[in-house]
C-alpha cells in the first residue's frame, strides 16, 4: 500500500484489468483510447494472455462474446463510434447472460464526430444501445484512480450477476496522468462456471450459451429472470459520492470529468456564501435515484452539469419527480465548460438568494 | 495551495515531456497532481500544450483555464494564453523563438533564450528543460532537491545517456540570470 505511480487513465484501465485476472483483450484502435490496446499488446504476450487486434470493432466484440462463454475474464475497449459498431454484439452478450467488460472512452459525436472528450454516449450506455430488454452495469470513473478501481469492480460485478459491465470514461480521464495506487494482482485461478461452455469431455450435459429463444414463453421467462437480477443490482450496487451536501441548499449533479470541473465551482460558490453541494453518480446504471429523491426535501434546486446536449438530466428529472427546478450547464462536441461557467449557472440557480 | 501550470509550444519541443518531469517531481514530493496533454493531430507538428496542476488537496479540474504559471515556447502560445494568466502570475518566455515582449504589466515575466542556450551547450532541443530549470528557481513549484530522481524517472531506460543532458539543461536554466 502507499505505492503510488503516475499513469495515464487508459493505461490504468489496462493494468487494473490484468491485475483483476483478465487475460483476453480484443480491440480495434481509435482515439482517445488507443493506449489501452497498446498497453495490452505489450503486456499480454508476456503473461500468457491474448491480445488480438481484430479486423473491426464488430469482430472484436464477437470475440469477447466467445471468450465470455467460457467463463474467463475478457474485455474490449473503444471510443464512441467504435462502441456504436459493437452494439449488436453487446445485445447478444446481454441476451446470453454473460459477464464481460466493455470500455468506452467517449469522444464527441454523433457520427464520426471529433476526438475531444464528451459524455454524449450516456443514453447509449444506460438506456440500451443495442436492441431488446437489457441493461449494462455502467460505471463512470472521475479520476485515474477510479479508472483502475472501477475496472476491477466492473469485472467482479459482471461475474457476480452475469451481466456485461461498461466503464464509461471520456477522453480527458483517458489521456490524463494522476498518481494511482493499484490493487494487488489477483491470481488467475479458474474455477469452472456452472454455465460455461468448456467442453463436456463426455462427462456432463452440455451447456448452452445462446440468445435465440423462438418460443415466446421461454424468452419472456428469460427476460423476467434477468430483470430480477437487475433489481438486485439496483438494490445492492448503486454507488455515488456526496460532496459538501451536509448543509447544501442547492445540488449540482455531475459525473466523470464534468464532476471534477464542478467541484472547483462548488468550492468557489461556497466562498461567495452559496450553500451548494455535489452528488456524483459513480454508477450511471443503476442510477442513484434514491439519494436524489431524498435531496429534494433538502435543496431548492438542482444543476445538471454534463458534456452533452442534456442526457443525464432526464434521469435527474425522473428521480426528483418535477418537485424542484433542474437546470442544465452543458458543453458538447468536445468542448469542456470552465469552472467559471458552472459557477455562473450555480449563481443563476441560487438567484440572489444566498 | 494549488498551482496551475500551462506549458505550450510546438509539437516536438518536448512540451509533454517537460510536463511529465514536473508531474513526477511533484509525485516524489508527495503532492497531489494531474497532468493533461492536448492530444490528437496537433501532436504531429502543430501546437502542443500540457496542463499540470500541483496541489496540497485533491485536484479538482485537471484542465488549466487560468494558469498561475505559463511557459510559452512559441509565439502562437504566447498570443493565445497571455491574457489567460491570473493577475500576479508568472510568464516564462523562450526569447530565442519569441521576439515580442509580454504586454501584460500585472504578471512577473522572465525571458530565457532557451533554444539558443541549448544549442550553444550541445544540448540539442532541450530548451524545454532549460525553461523548467528557470521555472523551478523563480516559481518554487517544486524543490530543487531531488531533481535527479525525477529526471531518472522520466528518461527512458533505453536511453540512459539522456539523463546527463537533461540534468545539465535543468541546471543551466536554474542558474540563468
Amino acid at each position: 500500500m502507499g505505492n503510488k505511480v503516475l499513469m495515464k487513465g487508459n493505461e490504468a484501465i489496462a493494468e487494473a484489468a490484468i491485475r483483476a485476472g483478465c487475460r483476453h483483450y480484443f480491440g480495434y484502435p481509435i482515439t482517445p483510447q488507443t493506449e489501452v490496446a497498446a498497453y495490452m499488446a505489450k503486456r499480454m504476450p508476456k503473461i500468457g494472455g491474448t491480445f488480438l487486434q481484430a479486423e473491426s470493432e464488430i469482430a472484436a466484440i464477437n470475440m469477447v462474446y466467445g471468450v465470455a462463454g467460457t467463463g474467463r475474464r475478457v474485455m474490449t475497449s473503444s471510443s464512441s463510434p467504435g462502441v456504436s459498431l459493437k452494439q449488436e454484439g453487446i445485445s447478444y452478450i446481454a441476451g446470453s447472460d454473460l459477464p464481460c467488460l466493455i470500455v468506452d472512452v467517449q469522444r464527441g459525436g454523433p457520427g464520426l464526430g471529433g476526438i475531444q472528450p464528451s459524455q454524449s454516449d450516456y443514453f447509449q450506455a444506460t438506456k440500451g444501445g443495442g436492441h431488446g430488454d437489457y441493461h449494462l452495469i455502467v460505471l463512470a470513473p472521475a479520476s485515474v484512480q477510479e479508472m483502475a478501481d472501477l475496472t476491477g469492480l466492473a469485472f467482479d460485478l459482471a461475474d457476480k450477476y452475469r451481466v456485461p459491465a461498461m466503464l464509461l470514461a471520456d477522453g480527458t480521464i483517458g489521456q490524463m496522468m494522476e498518481p494511482v495506487e493499484l490493487a494487488e494482482a489477483q491470481e488467475v485461478t479458474f474455477t469452472e462456471k456452472p454455465w460455461a461452455v468448456t467442453g463436456t469431455k463426455g462427462k456432463r450435459e452440455h451447456h448452452v450459451v445462446n440468445s435465440l429463444y423462438l418460443v415466446p414463453e421461454e424468452l419472456e421467462k428469460k427476460n423476467f429472470e434477468r430483470y430480477e437480477r437487475y433489481a438486485a443490482i439496483a438494490k445492492n450496487e448503486t454507488r455515488w459520492e456526496s460532496f459538501m451536501m451536509e448543509d447544501a441548499e442547492y445540488c449540482v449533479v455531475a459525473f466523470g470529468i464534468a464532476s471534477r470541473v464542478s467541484k472547483n465551482a462548488v468550492v468557489a460558490a461556497r466562498k461567495e456564501g452559496i450553500k451548494v453541494g455535489l452528488i456524483r453518480p459513480i454508477t450511471l446504471w443503476p442510477f442513484p435515484k434514491q439519494v436524489l429523491a431524498d435531496a429534494v426535501e433538502q435543496v431548492k434546486g438542482f444543476l445538471c452539469v454534463e458534456l452533452s446536449m442534456g442526457q443525464m438530466i432526464e434521469d435527474v428529472k425522473l428521480a426528483t419527480g418535477g418537485k424542484r427546478e433542474v437546470a442544465l450547464c452543458n458543453r458538447t462536441g468536445g468542448m469542456i465548460m470552465s469552472p467559471e461557467e458552472v459557477l455562473e449557472s450555480i449563481r443563476k440557480l441560487a438567484g440572489g438568494d444566498k | 495551495m494549488t498551482t496551475q501550470i500551462l506549458i505550450a509550444g510546438f509539437g516536438g519541443q518536448g512540451i509533454l515531456f517537460v510536463g511529465k518531469f514536473l508531474a513526477n517531481k511533484g509525485l516524489l514530493e508527495g503532492r497531489q497532481l494531474s497532468w493533461l496533454p492536448s492530444y490528437g493531430p496537433e501532436m504531429r507538428g502543430g501546437t502542443a500544450n500540457c496542463s499540470v496542476v500541483l496541489s496540497d488537496d485533491p485536484v479538482g479540474s485537471p484542465i488549466v483555464h487560468k494558469p498561475d504559471v505559463l511557459i510559452a515556447m512559441n509565439l502562437p502560445s504566447l498570443d493565445k494564453y497571455e491574457s489567460a494568466v491570473v493577475p500576479g502570475g508568472t510568464i516564462l518566455v523562450d526569447s530565442t523563438l519569441i521576439e515580442r515582449k509580454v504586454t501584460r504589466t500585472d504578471v512577473k515575466v522572465f525571458y530565457v533564450p532557451a533554444t539558443r542556450l541549448a544549442q550553444q551547450n550541445g544540448l540539442g532541443n532541450l530548451g524545454n528543460m532549460i525553461m523548467m530549470g528557470k521555472t523551478i528557481r523563480e516559481c518554487a513549484l517544486v524543490s530543487r532537491e531531488g531533481i535527479e530522481d525525477a529526471v531518472r524517472t522520466v528518461v527512458s531506460a533505453k536511453h540512459p545517456e539522456l539523463y546527463d543532458v537533461n540534468l545539465k539543461a535543468l541546471q543551466l536554466g536554474y542558474e540563468f540570470v
